[in-house]
């Protein structure tokens, strides 16, 4: 929040002083101030530890259980006070306007989830027996105005903040509209507490809120594993790359273009992830075909293309076992399909050829024309929409042809650098790409 | 989920524990099969207190074990059942009646919910796992045979703090029985030391077990306030746990997949013969075992020994055969440094690097053949688990797909007489030791 504009200023200005209004001209009678401490120091608690939890984006937020178990137990005037906590949170990252505005942020939103749950007639203070089940549909109330109150003061000052880029998505460049669900659901955890709070006091807090705690530990350990698959599917790839010096980076860009092209069709973020996967690993079967045939200089013989022919089966010998790549594993199999029939290594034709493998064909070969070899240039991205644009219908899909010129257009195409050999090392290039649609292997006998 | 699950060090865990069957774990399982078999007479006798809190904490508990977890290392948790069934045990009062079951009582329920959550899994053809029930019941009766007695001490039922302090301890107690019940069939089936099995399974045990026991003590106390509907409320919490640790098993199991799978380049790169990977790690691990390595350490000797060979697919051509242990030692270094260096691109795997770079150095560090020293500053000795891997692949190597005891005895022979200048002898005996333990088994 280096440079905030005046209105960004002028908003926060305000949302910080009507929070100060609501904290000071609410009476604090009757409000137990142990239960204040422990339920502020519960909510620092939470907001102290980091709150998202990368990759996919799996949130932490306990911190609605402290406010809403305060909404419960102390009102919105206590509620409020416990919200303010939030400007103390142990992290390092906010700076103090944020901090301030995120203390005023959570108090005004508590105070409007208390107000929420007095009007709907809910009584504050510890749950009696009797209580439940009437206690719930007050409580929702309030967790979903809590919420809402958040976001929508969170999103106010987003806009006012980040660039016009970001402002033309709409509400979705701003937020994102996944969170509240999960949030709505840690909400209810503040209800458990103030249920037990009339039996254990203060431990209802502890007891409730360490299996999540046990739970974000298993989650920060999944994210570490998550990192090291990756990490390991990426070493799949370049050991692949380690075989062809003018091959670098192809899967990448390969599983880049695929993705491009996923996401214009608009196919599910699951399916988005396991065809970048996909992307990364479709050549992995050049590692069964012997390298000199690879970086053979002459025409190939028939038993050389044959061993060619058969890289993507080789690549789902390797593959096949891991368990969360089953859409992937079709894609890579038959990625040198063609619509035509005339591919291989099933010779499939049209709709017969899975999705995954139709998407693939085009990035594939997209990105090879776009790439320097050792016997030719590369072509511009024109020049290759135009050969893939040529060969749609027979080699290629037509629509996912169409989303990629689309997504090119939109997005641009990074093509790679010119690969520099390595100085003082002979290096031996191949002679032909098998992923060349402009130049056709050569085998002995043929033409 | 698949039933495959991380088989995390412990290939062959299942067929061994069916030859073994006989001893220890035949003993618990009839123990405890015994046990509720009398628990359930003797209630049925007297008539069961309460009956409908009974039915309720039988139906928690049967949910609980049909939503079993799988942990790191082949291991089989049920938190949900374990949390309600300990709950069951400490319980003190529903609404303002003060509970009066007795603990053979508690076995009871726990014994029948157990074996309904179960049979769900056996009609899908998966193994029921007997011992780990067992080991679970037991853990739970302790806690009831040591809690029904005070659960009406005025104390107790007045202080909610004491209650709080009996039940943090009787936990915490029944944990560790659960515990040590599962280090020492882990220490039989897979012949490891027993105390390194209790400290990796206390090491895995112990935050899930934290989880189970707030759990457990949540409903007991969500159950004086709220009464019973409350029960299944409050197993809120632990089944995002639950939920969270699912996923994390499912990750690592993908995990172990993706290395096996680069471990399969080489294969059918025609750098290695086949299957030679997937018998140097198995052996590899059985020889870490042997000689005491704790478990996260046996995982990063597992993922090495799959990955030894990496560095072959930077050679442009695959070496004749692919047996390392016949190309110069200089050659062999060079490609360890290679292997080593594509895992250092995986980034996470740091430690996996520098045992595969180290697998062709001296095992004293320094000397000849220690290339990543100098000669003022001689080179540490490589890690146990380089040594390890050393040893094995170079067994395996020599003696490759033969299953003739007689060459394996004979290729042992030969690592023996060149331990000492090349291999870890202590790496040796071990290697030999199983060597002799397996054609006992095939004769």
């Amino acid at each position: 929040m280096g440079k905030l504009s005046r209105a960004a200023w002028l908003y926060i200005g305000t949302v910080v002083a009507v929070a100060a209004f609501v904290v000071a001209h609410s009476p604090p009678t009757g409000i137990s101030w142990s239960q204040l401490g422990v339920l502020a120091v519960l909510l620092l608690a939470c907001e102290s530890v980091p709150t998202s939890i990368m990759p996919r984006r799996i949130t932490w937020s306990p911190g609605y259980a402290a406010t809403l178990a305060s909404v419960v137990l102390l009102g919105p005037a206590g509620a409020a006070i416990v919200g303010v906590v939030c400007a103390f949170t142990l992290r390092r990252g906010p700076t103090i306007p944020q901090r301030v505005f995120n203390g005023a942020m959570y108090a005004l939103s508590a105070h409007a989830a208390g107000q929420v749950f007095l009007a709907l007639g809910g009584t504050v203070g510890v749950p009696a027996g009797d209580s439940f089940p009437v206690i719930i549909g007050p409580f929702a109330a309030a967790a979903a105005a809590h919420i809402a109150a958040n976001y929508g003061l969170l999103a106010g000052v987003l806009w006012l903040t980040r660039g016009p880029d970001r402002r033309q998505r709409g509400l979705h460049g701003i937020v994102d509209l996944r969170l509240p669900l999960p949030d709505f659901g840690y909400a209810f955890f503040g209800l458990l507490i103030a249920a037990i709070w009339s039996v254990v006091g203060p431990f209802a807090a502890i007891l409730v809120l360490i299996p999540l705690f046990v739970a974000r530990w298993a989650i920060a350990q999944f994210a570490d594993q998550q990192r090291a698959y990756e990490a390991t599917l990426r070493v799949l790839c370049q050991a692949v790359e380690t075989k062809d010096y003018y091959t670098r980076g192809h899967s990448e860009r390969v599983s880049k273009g695929s993705v491009m092209i996923a996401s214009a069709i608009g196919m599910r973020p699951e399916r988005v992830e396991a065809i970048r996967y996909a992307g990364m690993l479709h050549d992995v079967g050049k590692l069964g075909v012997p390298t000199k045939v690879l970086q053979k200089t002459g025409k190939l013989t028939e038993e050389e293309y044959a061993a060619i022919q058969l890289h993507p089966m080789r690549g789902l010998e390797i593959i096949r076992e891991i368990g969360f790549l089953d859409e992937a594993l079709a894609g890579i199999m038959h990625h040198h399909e063609r619509i035509d029939g005339r591919g291989y290594p099933m010779g499939l034709a049209g709709d017969e050829i899975p999705e995954f493998a139709r998407v693939l064909a085009v990035a594939d070969a997209f990105d090879c024309m776009t790439s320097t070899r050792s016997y030719r240039g590369a072509r511009t991205v024109c020049e290759a929409i135009a050969e893939l644009r040529r060969c749609s219908g027979t080699q290629f899909d037509p629509a996912f042809v169409d989303a990629l010129v689309a997504a090119v257009e939109r997005e641009g195409w990074q093509t790679p650098d010119v690969p520099v050999p390595p100085p003082g090392e002979e290096v031996t290039a191949a002679a032909y790409d098998h992923d060349d649609p402009v130049v056709p292997l050569r085998v002995v006998g043929s033409r | 989920m698949s039933v495959s699950q991380d088989r995390l060090a412990t290939t062959g865990l299942r067929a061994r524990a069916r030859r073994r069957a006989g001893s220890g774990q035949g003993v618990l399982v009839g123990a405890s099969g015994l046990l509720v078999v009398i628990a359930v007479a003797q209630t049925a006798m007297a008539g069961a207190v309460a009956a409908r809190e009974a039915i309720v904490f039988t139906a928690l508990i049967a949910l609980g074990e049909l939503l079993r977890l799988n942990l790191p290392g082949d291991r089989e948790a049920a938190p949900i059942g374990t949390a309600g069934a300990l709950a069951y045990a400490l319980l003190i009062r529903v609404g303002q009646l003060p509970a009066r079951h007795s603990a053979l009582q508690v076995v009871a329920v726990t014994g029948i919910g157990m074996i309904v959550g179960v049979l769900p899994h056996l009609a899908v053809g998966r193994p029921a796992r007997m011992t780990g029930m067992a080991a679970r019941l037991f853990a739970v009766a302790c806690a009831a045979f040591a809690f029904r007695p005070l659960a009406g001490n005025a104390a107790i039922v007045r202080h909610w703090w004491a209650a709080l302090a009996v039940m943090t301890l009787l936990i915490m107690a029944a944990w560790f029985v659960d515990v040590i019940i599962a280090a020492i069939i882990r220490a039989d089936t897979l012949r490891a030391r027993f105390w390194v099995t209790l400290t990796d399974e206390m090491r895995v045990q112990v935050l899930l077990g934290v989880a189970v026991g707030a759990s457990a003590m949540l409903i007991v106390f969500a159950a004086e306030a709220m009464g019973l509907v409350a029960v299944a409320v409050f197993i809120a919490p632990l089944l995002v746990t639950q939920v969270a640790f699912r996923r994390y098993a499912g990750i690592r199991a993908t995990y172990l997949q993706t290395v096996r799978a680069l471990a399969r380049v080489t294969e059918i790169g025609g750098y290695v013969e086949m299957g030679h990977a997937d018998r140097v790690s198995r052996l590899a691990v059985a020889v870490g075992r042997e000689l005491g390595m704790a478990e996260p350490d046996l995982l990063e000797l597992q993922y090495a020994a799959l990955i030894h060979d990496i560095g072959q697919i930077s050679l442009r051509d695959p070496i004749p055969g692919g047996a390392t242990v016949l190309v110069s030692p200089e050659d062999q270094r060079r490609i360890a440094e290679l292997g080593a260096e594509v895992i250092e691109q995986a980034k996470m795997l740091d430690s996996v690097a520098e045992i595969v770079r180290r697998q062709s150095d001296s095992y004293l560090g320094g000397g000849p053949a220690g290339a990543s020293g100098t000669a003022e500053e001689p080179a540490a000795p490589p890690p146990l688990s380089s040594r390890i891997i050393q040893a094995v692949n170079a067994f395996d190597d020599l003696v490759g797909n033969s299953a003739d005891p007689m060459r394996a005895a004979a290729v042992v022979e030969r690592l023996r007489l060149d331990a000492g200048a090349e291999y870890d002898p202590s790496v040796v005996e071990a290697l030999s030791r199983i060597i002799a333990r397996r054609s006992i088994l095939r004769t």
